[in-house]
């Protein structure tokens, strides 16, 4: 993306938001903000609305699990269909208290996929239609996908696996 | 069932009409898949529906926490199963994009080739199936024969015939044999007649045009809400591709339409994906004419096996083979979004490395995902037969929905 369409994304959130921009850079070919948590569905929706840049498709989100920061970052990304601009916005949420507005109201799209992080990542979006597992059954405990479960059992003792795989 | 039937059953008792519920699935012959959906019926006609998927999850995501790179690749197959070869080479152009490898163009022609291969294969299944749900049978035969071609190709190609593994990171572990392509040769000489007589049978037929237009049917403003990407979307009339918007593989070189339909009704999606298929043939041998001489790999010997002759022989090519066959390459830190235009519709990799051998996180955008969720949507209000061909038409492959 050139800088002059970047700069217009910042100048739109900037218009309403001012200050909820909290980091802004390419990442490879794909440019990437990170908001404020309390403003990234608005965020969005102000983007989604405003004719300079009509992000009007969800290509997908998901959640990513930082166990060193202790946080659970939420990854969006948008779609202009027209001008063919990506988008990559970021927040970052408290593993304690992962809760987050439901962008339901801007996208159909966005039912399963917060259902899914709800799944496996726990992350709690206010004002979800139905947020119930989706993939897991539904009595499950856990969050799985996040890093304190690791794949395999750790009990296993017939299995030595110090010297490959981490 | 209690937990699902709670959701969308009101209190009958004070109603005056009574409804009756059907359990569409889990295991049902015109599902084609694990799908459950608890229908609200009355009558014939549907009233609501609440779809349960999950059935056949195998945790893909987490899966691919713990595994090499050139591990992962086998369980991409698993996803799309009908047209394999688009995940496989979806996952290889994402690891490319993150080690920053320029592959050789041959191979990048290669795999062209191969994927529309596969959009065919993964079109014909659709399409014949179609036939089948609307009382068809004949031509689903017609149509497999010519898949069980495509599945030779492959099986010469790569050895293996539904989950494929095909290709590696950075290349083909082989180069197309004489017999191979011999084989495509024959595909694209028998194919296109087969196809002609099947869209003869079907696409201008009385009985199967009054029973698929109008059937199914979503707005573009709708389905562009639901993220709808691939044939469903383009059956809807917004010309979205990602071979045309962000051109990965050197699809740019390559000349070819993008078909798009109107009403996003069954018959619309049908004869999109036929105009697909036609469009494939065409890129396949245009790929074939201008397939330029060069190695079948790139130079990126951390991610690609040395021949055998060498691991026994020099003692980088040792290490290098001890390293991927262990799965003990590092790749660099980074983070990256690729997406390939699959048989249904925008498969994206978002891939996070945090400098180790697996990666950090992967999240597969599934385009049957995403688009499954506005079934309830588009078959409220229609009869019971119609929502079994709609589920048919949409073309979700099971494998896609739960990862």
């Amino acid at each position: 993306m050139e800088a002059a369409a970047q700069e217009k994304i910042i100048a739109v959130i900037n218009e309403k938001f001012d200050g909820a921009i909290l980091e802004s850079s390419m990442i490879k070919d794909f440019f990437t903000v990170v908001i404020a948590k309390e403003k990234i569905i608005d965020v969005i929706a102000h983007l989604y609305h405003h004719p300079d840049t009509k992000f009007q498709y969800l290509t997908t989100l998901c959640g990513i699990h930082y166990p060193e920061l202790n946080q659970i970052a939420m990854m969006y990304q948008v779609h202009n269909l027209a001008t063919n601009q990506r988008l990559r916005l970021k927040t970052y949420l408290p593993i304690e208290n992962p809760v987050i507005p439901t962008l339901t109201k801007v996208f159909s799209a966005a039912n399963w996929l917060e259902r899914e992080t709800y799944d496996f990542f726990g992350v709690i979006f206010d004002g979800h239609p139905n947020l119930k597992r989706i993939l897991n059954v539904e009595d499950m405990l856990i969050f799985p996908m996040r890093k304190e479960y690791p794949l395999e059992d750790q009990t296993r003792e017939d299995k030595n696996d110090l010297m490959f795989g981490r | 069932m209690t937990s699902v039937n709670d959701t969308i059953t009101p209190n009958v008792i004070k109603e005056e009409k009574q409804y009756s519920y059907l359990n569409l699935g889990p295991t049902h012959p015109a599902t084609h898949g694990i799908f459950q959906n608890v229908l609200k019926m009355d009558g014939e006609v549907i009233v609501d529906s609440q779809p349960t998927i999950g059935y056949i999850h195998r945790a893909f995501e987490k899966l691919a926490e713990r595994r090499p790179y050139n591990q992962i690749t086998p369980i991409t197959d698993r996803m799309n199963y009908c047209s394999s070869p688009i995940n496989n080479m979806g996952w290889h152009m994402t690891v490319e994009k993150l080690l920053g490898i320029q592959v050789p163009k041959r191979v990048e022609y290669l795999r062209v080739i191969i994927m529309e291969l596969a959009r065919i294969a993964d079109h014909i299944i659709c399409n014949t199936v179609i036939g089948v749900d609307t009382g068809a049978a004949t031509v689903y035969f017609y149509g497999f024969q010519q898949r069980e071609l495509i599945y030779e190709i492959y099986e010469e190609i790569c050895g293996a015939r539904l989950t494929t593994n095909i290709g590696r990171i950075g290349g083909f572990e082989r180069d197309f044999s004489p017999k191979a392509w011999g084989k495509i040769n024959r595909f694209l000489k028998e194919f296109p007649v087969v196809l002609k007589e099947f869209e003869g049978l079907l696409s201008r037929n009385r009985i199967f045009m009054d029973r698929t237009i109008g059937c199914g049917g979503i707005s573009a403003e709708r389905a562009l809400n639901y993220s709808f990407s691939g044939p469903n979307l383009r059956a809807a009339g917004v010309d979205y591709d990602v071979r045309v918007m962000n051109p990965y593989s050197s699809y740019q070189d390559f000349d070819f339409t993008i078909p798009v339909g109107k009403n996003g009704d069954v018959y619309d999606r049908f004869m999109v994906r036929n105009e697909e298929m036609w469009q494939s043939l065409s890129i396949i041998r245009q790929a074939i004419e201008k397939m330029p001489e060069g190695p079948f790999h790139g130079d990126v010997p951390e991610f690609y096996l040395p021949p055998k002759e060498e691991v026994y022989n020099n003692m980088e090519a040792l290490i290098y083979h001890f390293k991927i066959v262990m799965g003990e390459t590092e790749v660099p830190k980074g983070e990256v979004y690729h997406c390939v235009e699959g048989g249904n519709g925008e498969l994206g990799f978002y891939l996070t490395s945090d400098g180790g051998r697996t990666p950090f996180r992967l999240h597969l955008r599934r385009p049957c995902f995403i688009y499954y969720q506005a079934y309830p949507e588009i078959i409220r209000g229609t009869m019971l037969s119609d929502a079994i061909l709609t589920m048919s038409s949409m073309n979700v492959i099971a494998g896609e929905l739960d990862a």
